[in-house]
């Protein structure tokens, strides 16, 4: 049941942060969130920007040590997952959360046929009888596009192909029916033209079933074509978060805005493509300031001094920047 | 346009999978020859000072393609005319000196550097090996090589471990440079790479490409930064060169099926663009290049394949000036597949 607001997941001030030899990563710094029943969210982010800590830390799967939720509230359905036994969160991880993984071997038992790995789990969560499970998983694998669906469950993962494996693995994370589906770069390891497949399949089993899906993506193409909203984040914080056309079209943030300019337009005719200046900052060594401050267009005095303020520009959207309004009002935005 | 600088004449690289011997037989266990067709017979021109964009999927052969013109994979059979000397039929000496002029840059900064060698001496190694310089002024050519790069020549005595992804194929990039070559094979030389570093290496590799005057021939899977960086884009497809034509020219107007479908496969960064578009929707996957189908290798997924597709092979034709496509259901008479009448194979006629 979702809240009265209509939110399946809130996340509030989430902190997941890593002890290393180096010192302490802040991989996921005090970030807050919320998903609407039947919503796609984008989060979208460079290597290190703490985009998939942030989902695992959700499903509560941070490698412990050397991760640890630091503090925050995970509410899905009401229930705060971060106070749950792991008996409890157990329950809910492939039953009502599902996750697909840019790698689907490394959720693929590589000794077991695929008609069994889906059998397990409906065995599992729904109590099916094997006869049940069977006939349930046979299904699935029709549903995610898998020719042939009864002989191919006997095969094994070796003896399929990366977009096939991709299928798979989204029929074993669909079978019970979750409520929130978090995919974590699910096509970044596939051809362009299976991608489309792919992203079709989801977007199909998204109308049909409502499942709340969380999609984390380095591209940006892929955001502007799957999702409702979007955050984008850099260096453990949220940069930026607004629905999906607002961002697209009025960025508020310097980062959003370099990112945006630096992917090339297949359709439109272009010079020198704008490039982002120097390396995205070690987290481990984060300097006071802005942690983009070295990097951006915009910069100030103010920026290597203070850390930005999170200004809210429109109903629905938020800019990390001291300049977010002068950004935004550039960008052909009016700040509320 | 620019003269030739490369010409490539049915180049084929096939490999050996062993099978259908006397024991395979016996045993059952692969009774049919196999051999897997990552080249088979491609004919390409590559022009002084231009960057080829050569696009397609995994497993269409096109990084095989680029080793072969270069020779680090032996090509089964063709010609690679490089300064009128055939680079596929010189003796390994003859080749060596050739290599001088003709390099190659990587996907994995990280696989590509020897770990154990430092900045310096990695950026240094071709011109000792090729006697370009010695002693202080090797050292100060690596350290121009450096700059031009974008990287401090402070770098010099570290290791490639050191360094992030971008600035290891900045090295790479200055290595290849170190022997003055007219041409760079950049294999996949921004996959591995976060988008906002992407930009800065696409940026760089064009800014030397005027500088140097080179020639590249750009790989890639990704058909935004193929559209950035190409002058001119050819498509593979399980071994075969299935379209070439120019950048702007083969995305806003693809003739042959498959390119169509891969072109309107590719997600634009633009919300409304994505919400209209109309996607061609390709069934499963790329076929096996372990014998591969026959006829033309893409009849088994095309939305136009007519029952002759299944036994001629297409050859490359030029269907509008300098735009070249292989499938016989189009022609310079009909270069638009969407108009020619069911069933009918202008391109036999």
């Amino acid at each position: 049941m979702a809240n009265a607001d209509g939110n399946l997941l809130e996340v509030k001030n989430l902190r997941t942060y890593f002890e290393t030899d180096d010192g302490i990563v802040k991989a996921v710094d005090d970030i807050s969130f919320q998903l609407k029943r039947g919503e796609t969210l984008g989060i979208v982010g460079e290597s290190g920007s703490g985009k998939s800590v942030t989902n695992l830390s959700i499903i509560r799967l941070v490698p412990t040590p050397p991760g640890k939720i630091v503090s925050g509230q995970v509410v899905f359905n009401g229930n705060d997952l971060l106070l749950l036994s792991n008996d409890a969160i157990r329950k809910i991880r492939g039953r009502r959360i599902a996750m697909i993984f840019q790698d689907p071997m490394t959720s693929l038992n590589p000794f077991m046929k695929i008609s069994k790995q889906l059998m397990e789990m409906t065995e599992l969560h729904l109590g099916h009888t094997k006869a049940q499970a069977h006939a349930h998983a046979i299904r699935m694998l029709e549903t995610v596009g898998i020719p042939d669906a009864r002989e191919r469950a006997e095969s094994y993962p070796h003896e399929f192909s990366g977009g096939m494996r991709q299928r798979a693995m989204i029929a074993m994370a669909l079978s019970c029916e979750p409520e929130l589906l978090i995919a974590d770069e699910p096509t970044t390891a596939l051809d362009v033209t299976i991608q489309a497949q792919i992203l079709e399949l989801i977007k199909k089993l998204k109308r049909e079933t409502g499942t709340s899906v969380i999609l984390i993506t380095h591209d940006l193409g892929v955001v502007a074509g799957m999702t409702d909203h979007v955050i984008v984040m850099y260096a453990g914080k949220i940069f930026e978060q607004a629905t999906t056309k607002e961002l697209f079209a009025v960025p508020g943030n310097p980062y959003t805005k370099g990112l945006l300019r630096s992917v090339p337009d297949p359709t439109a005719e272009q010079g020198k493509l704008y490039q982002i200046p120097g390396l995205p900052p070690d987290v481990a060594h984060l300097k006071p300031g802005c942690p983009f401050a070295q990097r951006c267009d915009y910069t100030q005095d103010i920026c290597t001094r203070e850390f930005p303020p999170f200004v809210q520009l429109n109903a629905d959207h938020y800019s990390l920047c001291h300049f977010a309004r002068e950004v935004y009002s550039e960008s052909g935005g009016t700040p509320v | 346009m620019n003269s030739t600088l490369l010409s490539i004449r049915d180049l084929k690289v096939h490999f050996d999978l062993g099978g259908g011997g006397p024991l395979d037989k016996l045993f059952g266990t692969h009774p049919e020859k196999r051999v897997v067709k990552a080249v088979d017979g491609v004919s390409l021109d590559i022009f002084e000072q231009e960057t080829l964009g050569l696009v397609g999927e995994s497993g269409c052969g096109k990084s095989t393609l680029g080793r072969a013109i270069l020779r680090l994979t032996e090509p089964t059979e063709g010609q690679v005319f490089y300064r009128d000397r055939d680079l596929a039929h010189l003796s390994q000496r003859q080749l060596r000196e050739q290599r001088r002029h003709l390099q190659i840059i990587f996907q994995d900064p990280y696989a590509s550097l020897n770990p154990r060698m430092t900045i310096g001496q990695i950026v240094g190694e071709p011109l000792e090996t090729f006697r370009l310089a010695r002693g202080r002024e090797a050292e100060q050519r690596v350290q121009e090589l450096l700059e031009t790069v974008g990287l401090s020549k402070r770098f010099i005595k570290r290791y490639p471990h050191e360094f992030s992804g971008g600035q290891r194929q900045r090295i790479g990039i200055a290595r290849a440079l170190a022997v003055d070559p007219d041409f760079i094979v950049a294999d996949e030389p921004i996959s591995a790479l976060d988008v906002s570093i992407q930009a800065q290496i696409m940026n760089l590799l064009e800014k030397l490409r005027r500088e140097k005057n080179l020639t590249y021939l750009f790989i890639s899977h990704d058909l935004r930064a193929i559209r950035h960086v190409s002058d001119r884009v050819a498509v593979m497809y399980l071994g075969r060169l299935v379209e070439i034509a120019e950048a702007k020219t083969i995305y806003k107007e693809p003739l042959m099926p498959y390119t169509k479908a891969l072109i309107s496969a590719v997600p634009v960064p633009d919300p409304q663009v994505e919400a209209t578009r109309q996607r061609i929707m390709l069934e499963g996957d790329v076929p096996s290049p372990i014998n591969p189908p026959s006829g033309c290798p893409f009849h088994t997924r095309c939305p136009y394949a007519i029952d002759v597709c299944k036994e001629v092979v297409p050859q490359l034709v030029e269907i509008k000036p300098l735009h070249f496509a292989a499938c016989i259901r189009i022609s310079p008479a009909q270069p638009h597949i969407e108009n020619v009448a069911p069933g009918a194979a202008p391109g036999l006629e």
